[in-house]
């Protein structure tokens, strides 16, 4: 008896002595490298949306100033999303918005859509689809650059009826071999301005960006 | 060690036993990850990193590491040095890290790691221990490579896209084309395409063992089985 209790004690320190010295060394490189890390995936995230919203037209420090915003069905989100708001001049500019299209072929279409002030499209870039290699996955700029017609348009000059693919009688351009991509995609850009246009007072109160801990807008493009 | 088994060492990693084409071990991440060259290397050169750094490392302790817990104190030994390598590539190669995403933290779980430090770095010191570490990785990333060059070029007529992930901008002219104006090979990208590949090469490698056994045999020489089986043949 003895010597098995013996023997299991000798086990489990060897193993806490290996387990203390991996996380020392996890911890070790963990400090070398975080700041880094940080520095590269906000980096990535400024180059991501400097695509939808030209630098030029903000000022601020636009990965600072977010507001969460809580799930809604014109976003297509069912979760909070976060929009990165743009000021120049100290007066609203720009928004970020992330609007997810249930609809792709194969699954959800997460987009970020840019929209300034007065209600135009900035820019709409795909940030993750699961669509059909070389079919449906055009709609990414790194194979296409059909996603940027969405530039410049708004709900003033297309109307409701004008936001669907010209197969369903629209006015947005698509390519031969998907449709329901593109369907969906234009549906939720649309959505995006609809939620836009019902929510700008709110998107733009100032109050909310200090209460922001730069921990939580860490998670969105992941 | 001496020079001979270094050489047996290497080329037991690089052909006779290779973990690609002759164990068929970690076969996830080949089939996964080798849709391009960039990718193929990449993934292989951090398993390659991964197996030196895991067979130096198990090597010294192998004798002070209980029998019956040698497998868990491996496998902790083994997420260490993957996470290390998930840590410094996050930080200095930001956006490869990105495209080969959770293929990097699944190195702890490719079997072909524990198969050799179970096989080789538990049995062996350190240096021996560290070179078949080499010799399987180079090995699988020399599979990995040709499988991407052939999937890449079949399927979109180019080589070496993607290589601005891991150089930076400047390795933006450097893809090569291959086939102009080439309209794509789906299912080459796809992964039927990777076991169609792996199947090619397979078979490549055992033709040529083959080949090369034949050869010796005519000359009456006894040689061992082409698929590393040291069974000696009986036809």
């Amino acid at each position: 008896m003895k010597r098995i209790a013996k023997a299991s004690v000798r086990t489990a320190v060897n193993l806490l002595f290996f387990s203390v010295i991996g996380t020392a060394i996890l911890a070790y490189t963990f400090e070398l490298t975080h700041e880094l890390i940080a520095q590269s995936e906000n980096a990535a995230k400024l180059k991501l949306i400097n695509q939808v919203v030209p630098a030029k037209l903000y000022d601020n420090d636009l990965l600072q100033s977010t507001i969460n915003l809580p799930p809604s069905s014109l976003l297509g989100s069912e979760q909070d999303t976060i929009a990165y708001r743009g000021f120049l001049n100290s007066r609203p500019a720009v928004v970020v918005l992330q609007a997810i299209a249930p609809d792709g072929y194969s699954g959800k279409i997460t987009l970020l859509v840019g929209v300034d002030f007065a209600g135009s499209i900035t820019g709409v870039r795909v940030i993750a689809h699961n669509e059909t290699p070389g079919l449906g996955d055009y709609i990414d700029i790194a194979k296409n650059k059909w996603i940027n017609l969405f530039s410049g348009l708004s709900n003033e000059h297309y109307q409701e009826a004008d936001w669907k693919v010209k197969k369903d009688s629209g006015k947005i351009d698509y390519m031969a071999g998907a449709t329901v991509t593109p369907r969906a995609v234009v549906k939720a850009v649309h959505k995006a301005l609809l939620y836009y246009a019902t929510n700008r007072e709110h998107l733009f109160a100032q109050s909310a960006s200090s209460l922001e801990d730069s921990s939580q807008h860490n998670e969105v493009t992941k | 060690m001496t020079s001979q088994e270094f050489k047996d060492i290497m080329h037991n990693g690089l052909w006779k036993q290779n973990t690609g084409v002759v164990q068929i071990l970690g076969m996830c991440p080949l089939l996964a990850v080798s849709n391009s060259v960039v990718n193929a290397v990449s993934l292989g050169l951090a398993t390659t990193l991964v197996m030196v750094l895991s067979g130096a490392s198990i090597s010294p302790i192998r004798n002070l590491v209980p029998n019956e817990i040698r497998i868990p104190v491996y496998i902790l030994i083994i997420a260490v040095l993957v996470t290390v390598v998930q840590y410094l590539m996050n930080a200095y190669m930001y956006s490869l890290y990105i495209v080969l995403g959770i293929f990097i933290p699944l190195i702890v779980t490719n079997c072909i790691v524990l198969a050799r430090i179970e096989a080789f770095a538990g049995k062996n010191p350190v240096l021996p221990a560290a070179v078949d570490g080499l010799a399987m990785g180079l090995g699988l990333t020399a599979v990995l490579t040709i499988l991407g060059g052939m999937r890449e070029i079949v399927g979109h007529g180019t080589l070496l896209s993607g290589l601005d992930l891991a150089l930076g901008d400047i390795a933006k002219g450097w893809v090569i084309t291959v086939i102009p104006d080439y309209h794509g090979f789906l299912l080459a990208i796809l992964p039927p395409g990777a076991f169609i590949g792996l199947g090619l090469l397979i078979a490549g490698k055992n033709w040529l063992s083959l080949r090369a056994g034949n050869k010796l045999r005519s000359k009456k020489i006894n040689i061992p089985n082409p698929m590393g089986n040291p069974a000696p043949l009986t036809s």
